[in-house]
C-alpha cells in the first residue's frame, strides 16, 4: 500500500507540473515536450487504478499519433511565442470561469461516490480489463461507438476540405497507366533502307 | 519479477530481478554486435564479395573495434543546435527500443513483465519511436536533417497503421492481447502456427507477408530507407550526430530491427516451439525463438541487399493506397469468419 | 502492492537501467574523446558549402494531413482491440455494428483516395 501510494503522489505531481510546465515554457517545442511527459504520467496514474487497457490506448493515441501532430506543427510553424503570450492576462476572467466550472463537476463526482474513487462505481470485473470494455462497447454501447466514428468521419473530411491544395504543373506518376501499357503503345516498327537513317 | 518477489521477498526478489533485466540487456547487445556484422556478411556475399573479416576470426570481432572506435571519437554539438533536445534524442530512441524488450516472452516462462496487453504495450512503444527522430532531425538546426526526419516520421506513421491491422487479424484468431498465449496459441506444430494454419491461411499468409513489409519501412530499412539513404539525404536525421550519440541511434534501430523479428517470430511462426510440436523447456524454447529471429533478419538483410530503393512518394502510395484497404478488408472478412465459426481451434 | 501492479515495476527498472546505459554510453568519450569544437566542424552539414538560409523551411501541409488521418486509423485500430478479445461474448450483433463503423471510416477514406488526399505522400 505504501509504494502505491509514493507512486500515486509522484504521478500526480509530475503530471500537474509539467502542464504548468506546458503553458509556461518559452520555447513551444519544449512545451509539447512537457504535454507528452503529462501525457506519460496521466497513463501511470491509469495504471494504478488499474485500467491498463486504457493507459496503454492513452500512449498510442495521445503520445503516439496526437503530440506527434502537434510537434509536426510547432516546429515548422516559427511562432513566436513571446508575442503569442502578449494578451495572456486579458483571458484570465474567462479561464477562471472555466476553471471553476471544472472544479464544481469534479466535487460534485467525488461527493456522489462518497469520496471512494472508482471502487464504489464500478462492478467488479472478471477478465481482463480490454474484454469487460469489449463485451459492452459494440453492443450496450452501441449508439455513442457508432457516433464516435462519425466524429472520426467528420474529422477526416474536414481536414481534407480545409487543407487540401491542388498544386499545377507537377508530374505524377500513374502505376495503373504505366502497368496497363499495351505493346502497340510503347513499341513502334520502321522499315530502315540500308543506308539512310531513321531521318 | 513478480513471482521472484512472491517466492524470495521484497529485497532478494528485487535484485534477483534486477539480475534477470541486466541479463536480458547483455544477451540483446551481443546478439546486435553480431547481427550488425551479420548483415554486412550476407549483403557483402549477395554482392560476391566477403564483408568485414580482419578484425579477429571471420570478422568476428568487428562490432567490438566499431564500438571502441565511436567511445573514442570526438562528440560534435552543431553551433545552434538546441543542446537539450540534440542529446535527449538519441537517449530517447536507445531507451524506447530496450523498453520494449521487457514484455517479449523470450522462452516458456522467460518474461520479465508478463502483463496482459502485451502486444498493445509493444504497438504503443512503436508508435513512440517516432519522436526519438523528429527530435534529432529538428534538433540539428539544419535543413536536411530536418527534412530527413520529417519524412522518416511521415513514412513510420503511415506504416503503423498497416501494422495495427494486421496485429488485430492475428488477435482475433488468439483472443488475448498477452503475448505469451499468443505464443501457446500456436503451439501444435507448423500447421497451427498463424502464417499457415488451415483455414485462415489464406488471410493469415498476406497479413504475415504485409507485416514484414511494414517492418521495414517501420524500422527505416532498404529498400524504404530513402529519408537515410547515402546518396540521398546522408544520413538523413542522422547527419549532425557523431559518436556515442549516433551510436545510441544506431543501436536504437538495430534493436528495433531485433525487436520486429522477435514480434514476427512470435505472431506469426509459432514463438518457440518447433515445427513439429510444443516446447516447455526454457533453454530449448529460448534458443528455437532465437533461431527463429535470426532467420526472418536473414530475410531482412536479403531483401536490403536486392530490392532496389523505392522512391518516397511510391512508398506513401504504397503504406496508404495499398497496405491499408489490404488489411482492413483482411480484418472485416477474418473477423466475419470469426463470428460467424467461432474461433478455430487449431490444436491447441 | 497487488500481484497485477507488481507486473509493471520491472518495466520502469527496465527503463531505468536502459537510461542509465544510455547516459554511461553518452559520457564515455567526455573522459577518452578529444575536445576540440572549432567553426568548420560545428557548422551545419551542406556538402562543403555554407548553410545558405535558416534550418526552417516552409510549412508543408502534407505532412500535417498524413498525421491527421494516422490520428483516426490509429483510434480505429484502438476501437478494435476490444472486438477481437470480446468476440466470442457480443455475437453477429457486434460484427455487424463493428462493421457499420469500419464502413463509415471506409466512405471518408474512399473519399480522401478520390480527392487526392493520399497522393505523393
Amino acid at each position: 500500500m505504501g509504494l502505491t501510494a509514493i507512486a500515486f503522489y509522484a504521478l500526480a505531481a509530475v503530471a500537474v507540473g509539467a502542464a504548468l510546465a506546458v503553458i509556461s515554457a518559452r520555447n513551444p517545442v519544449h512545451s509539447v515536450l512537457f504535454l507528452i511527459l503529462t501525457f506519460f504520467s496521466t497513463a501511470g496514474l491509469f495504471v494504478l487504478l488499474g485500467a491498463e487497457f486504457l493507459a496503454m490506448l492513452l500512449v498510442v493515441v495521445y503520445v503516439g499519433a496526437v503530440a506527434v501532430l502537434f510537434l509536426f506543427v510547432v516546429m515548422m510553424l516559427d511562432v513566436n511565442f513571446a508575442e503569442l503570450k502578449q494578451g495572456f492576462l486579458s483571458y484570465m476572467p474567462l479561464g477562471a470561469l472555466i476553471g471553476l466550472a471544472l472544479l464544481a463537476e469534479l466535487v460534485l463526482v467525488t461527493s456522489a461516490t462518497h469520496g471512494q474513487g472508482h471502487s464504489a462505481l464500478a462492478p467488479p470485473v472478471e477478465g481482463t480489463n480490454a474484454l469487460a470494455i469489449g463485451r459492452v462497447l459494440y453492443t450496450d454501447y452501441l449508439v455513442l461507438f457508432q457516433l464516435s466514428g462519425l466524429v472520426l468521419f467528420v474529422a477526416m473530411i474536414g481536414a481534407v476540405v480545409l487543407t487540401l491544395r491542388k498544386r499545377t504543373g507537377v508530374k505524377r506518376q500513374s502505376v495503373s497507366r504505366q502497368v496497363g501499357r499495351t505493346r502497340k503503345q510503347a513499341v513502334e516498327l520502321k522499315d530502315v533502307k540500308s543506308g539512310q537513317g531513321l531521318s | 519479477m513478480a513471482d521472484l518477489i512472491a517466492q524470495y521477498g521484497p529485497v532478494w526478489g528485487f535484485w534477483l530481478g534486477v539480475g534477470q533485466i541486466l541479463a536480458i540487456m547483455v544477451m540483446l547487445l551481443l546478439t546486435l554486435a553480431f547481427i550488425l556484422l551479420f548483415d554486412r556478411k550476407v549483403w557483402a556475399a549477395v554482392q560476391m564479395r566477403k564483408g568485414p573479416n580482419v578484425v579477429g576470426p571471420f570478422g568476428l570481432f568487428q562490432s567490438f573495434a566499431d564500438f571502441i572506435k565511436f567511445v573514442v571519437k570526438e562528440i560534435v554539438i552543431p553551433a545552434g543546435a538546441n543542446k537539450t533536445v540534440f542529446i535527449l534524442a538519441p537517449l530517447l530512441t536507445f531507451t524506447l527500443a530496450f523498453a520494449a524488450w521487457a514484455v517479449v516472452p523470450i522462452a516458456p516462462g522467460w518474461v520479465i513483465s508478463d502483463i496482459n496487453v502485451g502486444i498493445l504495450y509493444l504497438f504503443a512503444i512503436s508508435s513512440l519511436g517516432v519522436y526519438g527522430i523528429i527530435m534529432g532531425g529538428w534538433a540539428s538546426n539544419s535543413k536536411y536533417p530536418f527534412l530527413g526526419s520529417l519524412r522518416s516520421a511521415a513514412q513510420m506513421v503511415s506504416y503503423e497503421v498497416s501494422i495495427g491491422f494486421v496485429i488485430i487479424t492475428v488477435l482475433l484468431l488468439v483472443g488475448s492481447l498477452n503475448l505469451t498465449t499468443i505464443v501457446d496459441n500456436q503451439k501444435a506444430g507448423v500447421w497451427a502456427w498463424h502464417a499457415f494454419a488451415w483455414p485462415t491461411v489464406f488471410i493469415m499468409f498476406p497479413m504475415f507477408v504485409i507485416f514484414f513489409i511494414s517492418a521495414l519501412a517501420e524500422t527505416n530499412r532498404p529498400p524504404f530507407d530513402l529519408p537515410e539513404a547515402e546518396s540521398e539525404l546522408v544520413a538523413g536525421y542522422q547527419v549532425e550526430y557523431s559518436s556515442t550519440p549516433y551510436l545510441l541511434f544506431m543501436i536504437g534501430e538495430y534493436l528495433n530491427i531485433v525487436l520486429m523479428c522477435a514480434m514476427i517470430s512470435i505472431l506469426f511462426l509459432g514463438g518457440w516451439h518447433l515445427p513439429w510440436g510444443p516446447v516447455e523447456q526454457p533453454f530449448l524454447g529460448f534458443l528455437v525463438l532465437y533461431a527463429k529471429i535470426w532467420l526472418v533478419f536473414f530475410m531482412f538483410a536479403m531483401v536490403k541487399a536486392i530490392v532496389p530503393r523505392y522512391r518516397y512518394d511510391q512508398l506513401m502510395r504504397l503504406g496508404w493506397k495499398i497496405f491499408l484497404p489490404t488489411t482492413l478488408v483482411a480484418v472485416a472478412v477474418l473477423a466475419g469468419y470469426v463470428a460467424y465459426n467461432g474461433r478455430p481451434v487449431i490444436g491447441g | 502492492m497487488s500481484a497485477f501492479l507488481t507486473d509493471y515495476l520491472p518495466i520502469l527498472v527496465f527503463l531505468g537501467i536502459a537510461a542509465a546505459m544510455g547516459i554511461g554510453f553518452m559520457l564515455l568519450p567526455w573522459l577518452v574523446a578529444p575536445k576540440d569544437p572549432d567553426k568548420e566542424k560545428v557548422s551545419a552539414y551542406e556538402c562543403g558549402f555554407n548553410a545558405f538560409e535558416d534550418a526552417r523551411m516552409k510549412f508543408d501541409i502534407r505532412f500535417y494531413l498524413v498525421s491527421i488521418l494516422f490520428i483516426i486509423f490509429d483510434l480505429e485500430i484502438a476501437f478494435l482491440f476490444p472486438y477481437a478479445l470480446a468476440l466470442d461474448d457480443v455475437g453477429i450483433f457486434g460484427y455487424w455494428s463493428l462493421m457499420t463503423f469500419l464502413g463509415v471510416l471506409t466512405v471518408g477514406l474512399v473519399y480522401e483516395w478520390r480527392k487526392g488526399a493520399l497522393e505523393w505522400e
